[in-house]
């Protein structure tokens, strides 16, 4: 008997209100496939992403779906497929509005919110031009004098809480745990949302916390709002440890995704199944 | 000599002669011939009886982190990792990269996908090896359109690491930080000083040691074909099936 009411994709989807900010999760990550479709049929709109620290076929299907006002991001790539052309082309056409970043200042940002500090320094990025264009990033000379360096300039990065964040992963067991391996960042997303939703190939009628070895990869139930099954939810990304990417599936949608046409035709054949 | 060495092959073994006084190398996103290089330097390590620890991000087998993908911008940071690779849509005389596109931001002409970790990486990492395949003026230019990372930086800034080295498929260059400048160190065979010259966007200076670039002896092929191969196909399989049919 599971101590959480499990729910349906749907439930899940309704819980994305337009206009939020949403945690999406790198493709070597539990990528939430089957539910960003459901979010796309529902027809959600000026949603906000923030990528941790990239985002694949989920960020440019979202992006060609006309579903994104915003995105905070290190990359938008299909990776050995290339470019994202939903993405690429939002951008020439100034229709997307994009908050250049680098990784570990998505991380960095996210760990704020961990700590429930408001800021968050990093080293590197200073006379770039991410930093010449992110007004909400800010310079101090380092008060500490630990560099011995004089007069060290650092970069300072507000603290930033998500909306809603939804991944991914194996399974769940009957506590509503979430077993999530060495993909800690997906645990850094969840500790820095104001909502996390899970979909899961399986609950499992056990308790990962009997297991010293499962506890310490898993996800507490403590940071979960929600969980549903999705048998093959991250399909065609991969599920690391369960299964591989699809090329083939990849293939075709980088090439579908080059026209608009092409995007609209592979989104109307791949949300009817 | 083995004939029919591939464009690749001579890639992978011309990085991987970078590798060799290393401890820790780390290979980013998109980086299949870097990755290759570093597999290769890490085997070719044994006969020395060294040990080179290899890091592949886009591994779940070459993959030393545990720690969520922020452990490598941490280990880096640490001074944990000797060399890194970097790219660019464009790179500049200066050594300043540009990952995000062309035209003038933010609305640009050609968008790509982004400025990765190499905000962080360039001035953490000793030895970055920038790496494009493509030489041309529109790849190797005089100031690049958007600075993902800068090459050089101001004295007060925390700066163990940058750029150390440029290799395209035509020639490696040396990027001398004092001089704020690239020179020529190694030429690719079938090309000349004057033919770089023409190719590149930014001027750059001649080292007196120029020489040809080294070939690959058959036994590095032997163990890039037989034993790096299937390695590399475990995490960029599209690259293997074209380079090695497997």
């Amino acid at each position: 008997m599971n101590s959480f009411d499990e729910l349906s994709i749907k439930e899940i989807v309704n819980e994305v209100p337009d206009g939020c900010l949403l945690g999406v999760p790198a493709d070597y990550s539990g990528v939430p496939m089957q539910f960003t479709k459901e979010l796309i049929k529902k027809g959600i709109r000026n949603l906000k992403l923030y990528c941790l620290p990239l985002t694949s076929i989920q960020g440019d299907m979202l992006i060609g779906s006309g579903c994104v006002a915003e995105i905070e991001a290190a990359a938008v790539t299909l990776g050995e497929f290339g470019l994202a052309p939903r993405f690429s082309q939002a951008i020439e056409e100034n229709s997307l509005v994009i908050k250049d970043s680098t990784c570990p200042a998505l991380h960095a940002q996210l760990q704020a919110t961990e700590k429930s500090v408001p800021f968050m320094p990093l080293r590197g990025v200073l006379g770039s031009d991410i930093h010449k264009y992110r007004k909400d990033w800010q310079v101090i000379q380092n008060p500490m004098n630990s560099s011995g360096i004089k007069d060290e300039p650092i970069l300072l990065l507000p603290a930033v809480q998500l909306d809603v964040f939804v991944f991914h992963a194996a399974c769940a067991d009957r506590n509503g745990n979430i077993q999530i391996g060495r993909r800690r960042e997906l645990a850094t997303l969840a500790h820095a949302s104001k909502k996390v939703f899970v979909t899961v190939e399986k609950i499992l009628d056990e308790d990962f916390f009997e297991n010293e070895l499962l506890a310490a990869s898993c996800l507490p139930a403590l940071y979960i709002d929600g969980i549903a099954i999705a048998k093959n939810g991250a399909w065609p990304c991969a599920l690391p440890g369960v299964y591989s990417a699809d090329n083939k599936e990849m293939k075709n949608y980088s090439l579908a995704a080059k026209t608009k046409n092409g995007f609209d035709d592979y989104m109307k054949r791949s949300l009817s199944i | 000599m083995i004939e029919n060495i591939k464009r690749e092959e001579l890639l992978i073994s011309q990085l991987a002669d970078l590798l060799i006084n290393d401890k820790h190398v780390a290979v980013g996103a998109a980086s299949p011939i870097p990755g290759a290089a570093a597999l290769l330097a890490k085997e070719e390590a044994k006969f020395k009886n060294k040990r080179l620890r290899v890091t592949i991000l886009h591994s779940n087998k070459y993959n030393n982190f545990t720690d969520g993908a922020r452990e490598l911008f941490d280990c880096a940071a640490q001074g944990r990792i000797d060399t890194f690779f970097l790219g660019g849509v464009q790179i500049d005389g200066q050594a300043n990269i540009n990952l995000v596109g062309t035209g003038e931001y933010p609305k640009l002409k050609k968008r790509f996908p982004g400025s990765f970790g190499s905000a962080l990486m360039y001035f953490v990492v000793p030895q970055i090896i920038l790496f494009r395949e493509e030489h041309s003026p529109r790849t190797l230019v005089n100031k690049v359109d958007f600075i993902s990372a800068p090459g050089i930086s101001d004295d007060n800034v925390y700066r163990p690491g940058g750029p150390k080295y440029l290799l395209t498929n035509r020639a490696l260059f040396k990027f001398n930080k004092k001089y704020k400048k690239f020179s020529l160190l190694n030429l690719n065979h079938n090309e000349t000083i004057e033919s770089i010259v023409d190719l590149t966007g930014f001027k750059f200076d001649i080292d007196e040691n120029i020489s040809e670039m080294n070939k690959p002896d058959n036994k590095r092929i032997d163990i890039l074909r037989n034993q790096i191969a299937p390695m590399v196909a475990e995490f960029y399989p599209e690259f293997t099936k074209k380079i090695w049919n497997i």
